[in-house]
């Protein structure tokens, strides 16, 4: 996909759309890859021509590449931090329980 | 040099530096030095092309494939090019180079594609050929591409690879099946592996001593093996092959190594190779008027196509103003 907010795809004779592709009932779409297309309408079946050749999907989305919103990449460090060095929200830390039936 | 650059490395350097050494990936937001970049653009734009114009080799069989599975299947490989065409633009794009630039650079020449679509298919073996030794090697050059430092390329790759295992099989089976059939068809399947042999080799590019941009490419690990590391791995795969097929190698030379445990090979006509980059291949002018040819008669639909988006978008913003 094209770096959000990035010039890329802009001024282009079709705009760029992001495409989210569903594998199989039960799971999430997820991001396949990115097209152009006039509207939406053709976004859809581009996409399905461009990414389901050999049945990769039952379901597709696609969204505007303009229309997603990031977090800020400089700043990773500090967005992320508050899940550093909380090694108690993991199952692992807590050893006590090690070979004990069903724990 | 410039003082900046004669200073030390900026936080920036150093992150990106960090990533190619942990073997990890670069992503399109992070910052990358610019010699990177143009690289990247220009490698994956070309491969881009090459898949584009790599459609009208085969195109050129669809309708007199022998058979209406033959065509079915010819259809689906050119089809599958088309796809490969678009990944590969969508990766360069996230460097900042828009598709209808690239198209430009192709459309104009300015831009290379893969020399070995400037040969020219003169009978039904070609598609065989194609498919065994020139996707072969592309499948070569591709596999370690997908470990490429630069993350959408390698995703587009990842793709591609998984794709391109049938065009390599179906080409193989064509031969294959010509190989059992009458002595006109063994003919006209060696003659095509004649043709197609020495041009599959010089697909990996000059040899590593003249190919000044290669070592480059590896220590950014965009390119994991060399030019004449890739050819050797091939011709490796492909003399049992040949054997299989009962087809002979058009190589005097090529003979087993026991000392190196590889397969020997002799020099190639890198003059040749010079001359059909240089525009002067069977085929360089006709494909680049096709592809102009399509894309100027193609333009009225994506005219057409956005005119119609527009006029949507506009009779819904008149309906939401109303409700409004």
């Amino acid at each position: 996909m094209a770096a959000p907010g990035s010039e890329a795809g802009k001024h282009e004779t079709w705009p760029l759309w992001e495409v989210f592709i569903r594998s199989s009932r039960g799971l999430s779409h997820v991001h396949a890859g990115s097209l152009h297309a006039p509207d939406a309408v053709m976004a859809v079946r581009n996409a399905r021509d461009l990414y389901t050749r050999r049945g990769e999907g039952v379901s597709i989305w696609v969204v505007p590449s303009e229309q997603i919103t990031t977090s800020d990449v400089d700043a990773r460090g500090g967005f992320f931090e508050s899940a550093e060095g909380k090694e108690f929200r993991h199952a692992t830390y807590y050893t006590a329980s090690e070979e004990v039936p069903h724990l | 040099m410039t003082t900046a650059e004669a200073s030390a490395p900026t936080p920036e350097e150093l992150e990106f530096q960090r990533l190619i050494d942990e073997d990890s990936r670069v992503e399109p937001t992070d910052w990358m030095p610019d010699a990177y970049r143009k690289t990247l653009v220009r490698q994956i734009s070309q491969h881009a092309h090459s898949e584009i114009i790599g459609m009208q080799p085969e195109g050129n069989w669809i309708t007199r494939a022998p058979s209406l599975k033959r065509k079915a299947i010819l259809m689906a490989k050119v089809q599958d090019e088309a796809g490969h065409g678009l990944y590969l633009y969508s990766a360069a794009q996230t460097l900042g180079t828009t598709r209808d630039t690239m198209y430009e650079q192709l459309l104009s020449g300015a831009a290379k594609y893969s020399s070995i679509f400037n040969y020219t298919t003169p009978t039904w073996a070609d598609m065989g050929s194609i498919g065994w030794l020139v996707d072969g090697a592309a499948i070569c050059n591709q596999v370690p591409l997908c470990r490429a430092s630069y993350g959408p390329y390698g995703r587009a790759m990842v793709r591609i690879c998984k794709e391109e295992s049938f065009h390599q099989r179906q080409g193989f089976e064509i031969l294959l099946t010509l190989m059992r059939g009458s002595d006109e068809q063994r003919r006209m399947a060696q003659e095509s592996v004649n043709r197609w042999y020495a041009p599959a080799l010089m697909m990996f590019g000059p040899p590593d001593g003249e190919s000044p941009n290669s070592q480059r490419s590896m220590a950014w690990k965009i390119k994991r093996f060399s030019n004449d590391d890739l050819r050797q791995r091939f011709v490796d795969m492909i003399v049992p092959q040949a054997e299989v097929l009962g087809v002979t190698l058009p190589d005097p030379d090529l003979k087993w190594n026991e000392e190196r445990g590889h397969y020997d090979f002799g020099e190639l006509d890198w003059d040749e190779f010079s001359e059909v980059l240089a525009g002067r291949g069977q085929a360089n002018t006709i494909r680049l008027a096709n592809r102009r040819e399509a894309h100027e008669e193609g333009a009225w639909v994506r005219e057409a196509a956005r005119a119609y988006a527009a006029r949507v978008d506009a009779d819904c913003s008149a309906l939401l103003e109303k409700v409004a």
